[in-house]
């Protein structure tokens, strides 16, 4: 079980702005699936090495070079406040 | 209904002429039409510009009549990106997107000839085992309309088991092709990590996505594979390996094959059902020539919850993206006052509102697991325990060819039984997971029915960029059982 400020510290990190009902309802429900992942805690893993990915390493290196990309039009096209004619995303005030 | 055409079948009619792309692809929408308000399966139907493509084979048919899908009608999963066409990955945060460009496997199915006609509901970002979690509502089993087909690739499962296509694409992150292949009585692949080209997915888990194929037999899914797997210069995680020709290997010979067992893993905790149909499935294998060996995967049995600390971890991050800027939902934010920061409040509204609770769920836990103070005890822990999963895979491709589990330890469930308790959805993943975190090839291919007619499925697991053996074995149980030849009733 999480407490109430706990919940809402880790909203905070993730850009997430819950109502009471969700504080309460992942307070109980991370609770429950950490208590249960917990039994990772098991295994000895002194000097196992973690695994990030599964793929062989390969040589994933490419020239350098120019190649064709998305023109800024149809970059902003999905933006839901685009500057059009200036080609930038248009965003709330950050600083008065 | 009668047994609906296989991909071959249809391909082969067009390329003789007995059938025209335009009539494929018009029966195709007509028996979505029919189902489709029963099943939910689909977020978009592409109608116009399916015909107009059909039209345009039909006329080229010179030219395309060499290509391995000719006109064959498929739907992708709607986290599957397709330029011009909205592709939400069944989230509100995403309901307006149109992708400026292609996933590369459906620009490989389009250039072998594949007429999309829609994309297929799915659980939000892929995060979900009943396709529950859709912002836009759940899919109906057509096997029993009042269960889930499974998910996260709900849609797709549905729409090839019920008759509209021969072939949908889904990914599979945590069992997400599998699973509900199996509880839809259809064939669902999940390659090898790296296999298939990851550019236009809608990143879940990074090291743990792929695309595969859902397709009525396994030597369809072997055909679909062949065209979308490969290296792609757009994903550096795409391998360089060769493809393998892999219609050619199915020979329906398994006498040299060896099939692993880890018995201990599946007792205790599986539907009495399915654990029947395994066990006789396990005896048409070794009736074929399969020897049969008992293995021990020590460590699978933590498969699932190192699963849910690496695949919420990685959520967390990809999900990111999603701030109301660049693209998708934006939440407006009122009232500020002057000299405050207006920016971070319209994120985390936008957040707010444009995901739903499965999706904050997963994306509340990674954070958490990657925080400070927590990262090394859940996150990087979780990561060496995969590595003894790996590693307990290794050892058993020493002694077997194949690992065989059931696919799902129960029959799809009714629609809202889990919904309250993420946990306990989250454990019925647990034959599917360990593919994924160790990178594995895996096959699901339907192997009975309940007294209740409810599809199972068996599940086949090979070495990594052994695809070829996993569907060798898959197609040779097939070739003797007849289990695929059955449809649902849905009228």
């Amino acid at each position: 079980m999480f407490s109430r400020a706990e919940v809402e510290a880790i909203a905070s990190l993730a850009n997430l702005e819950l109502d009471a009902n969700e504080i309460a309802m992942f307070a109980r429900q991370l609770g429950e699936i950490l208590a249960y992942a917990d039994e990772v805690q098991q295994v000895d893993t002194r000097s196992v090495p973690p695994t990030a990915s599964v793929l062989a390493p390969f040589p994933s290196d490419r020239p350098d070079e120019v190649r064709p990309s998305l023109a800024r039009d149809v970059a902003l096209a999905n933006a839901p406040d685009p500057a059009a004619g200036a080609g930038l995303f248009r965003v709330p005030r950050v600083i008065g | 209904m009668n047994h609906p055409a296989t991909l071959r079948a249809i391909r082969d009619a067009v390329r003789s002429r007995a059938r025209s792309v335009g009539d494929v692809c018009r029966e195709a929408l007509e028996r979505l039409d029919a189902v489709e308000p029963a099943l939910h399966a689909f977020n978009t139907v592409t109608r116009d510009q399916a015909l107009a493509r059909a039209e345009r084979l039909d006329r080229d048919l010179g030219q395309w009549r060499d290509r391995p899908l000719v006109g064959v009608p498929i739907a992708l999963k709607d986290n599957l990106c397709t330029q011009g066409i909205r592709t939400t990955a069944s989230s509100r945060i995403l309901e307006t997107f149109v992708p400026p460009y292609d996933a590369t496997a459906v620009a490989r199915l389009e250039a072998a000839g594949a007429v999309v006609i829609g994309k297929t509901n799915c659980d939000e970002f892929a995060m979900g085992s009943s396709n529950e979690n859709s912002a836009f509502g759940a899919v109906a089993n057509p096997w029993a309309l009042d269960r889930t087909p499974g998910g996260s690739s709900g849609g797709s499962a549905a729409a090839v088991a019920s008759g509209i296509v021969p072939l949908a694409l889904g990914s599979d992150t945590g069992g997400s092709i599998r699973q509900p292949a199996a509880m839809c009585g259809v064939v669902g692949v999940k390659p090898t990590y790296g296999r298939v080209s990851r550019y236009g997915l809608i990143a879940f888990g990074s090291s743990l996505d792929q695309i595969g194929p859902l397709t009525r037999t396994v030597h369809d899914a072997a055909l679909a594979l062949g065209v979308i797997a490969g290296p792609d210069p757009a994903d550096a995680t795409s391998a360089p390996e060769p493809v393998a020709d892999y219609e050619a290997a199915l020979t329906g010979e398994i006498g040299d094959v060896r099939v692993g067992v880890p018995a201990r893993l599946i007792e205790g905790g599986v539907h009495p059902e399915v654990a029947r149909a395994f066990q006789t499935s396990l005896d048409v294998l070794r009736s074929r020539g399969a020897a049969l060996v008992d293995i021990e995967l020590p460590h699978a049995k933590y498969a699932t919850a190192v699963y849910y600390l690496v695949a919420t971890a990685e959520a967390s991050s990809n999900l990111a993206r999603y701030d109301g800027v660049r693209y998708g939902f934006r939440a407006r934010v009122e009232g500020q006052a002057k000299g405050e920061d207006a920016l971070r409040p319209m994120y985390a509204r936008t957040r707010e509102h444009g995901f739903g609770p499965e999706v904050k769920r997963r994306i509340m836990l990674g954070t958490y697991v990657l925080s400070a103070g927590y990262y090394d005890a859940y996150y990087l822990k979780a990561q060496q325990v995969r590595t003894l999963i790996l590693r307990d895979y290794d050892h058993a491709f020493e002694r077997v060819d194949v690992v065989a589990m059931p696919t799902s330890p129960t029959p799809a469930f009714k629609l809202g039984d889990r919904v309250a308790d993420p946990l306990q959805m989250y454990l019925a993943d647990v034959f599917t997971v360990s593919a994924n975190l160790a990178g594995l090839p895996a096959v699901s291919v339907p192997c009975g029915f309940t007294a209740g007619r409810l599809p199972i499925g068996l599940q086949l697991t090979g070495r990594r960029f052994d695809e070829s053996t996993v569907l060798r074995v898959a197609d040779a149980y097939e070739r003797h059982t007849s289990w695929w030849k059955e449809a649902p009733a849905l009228s």
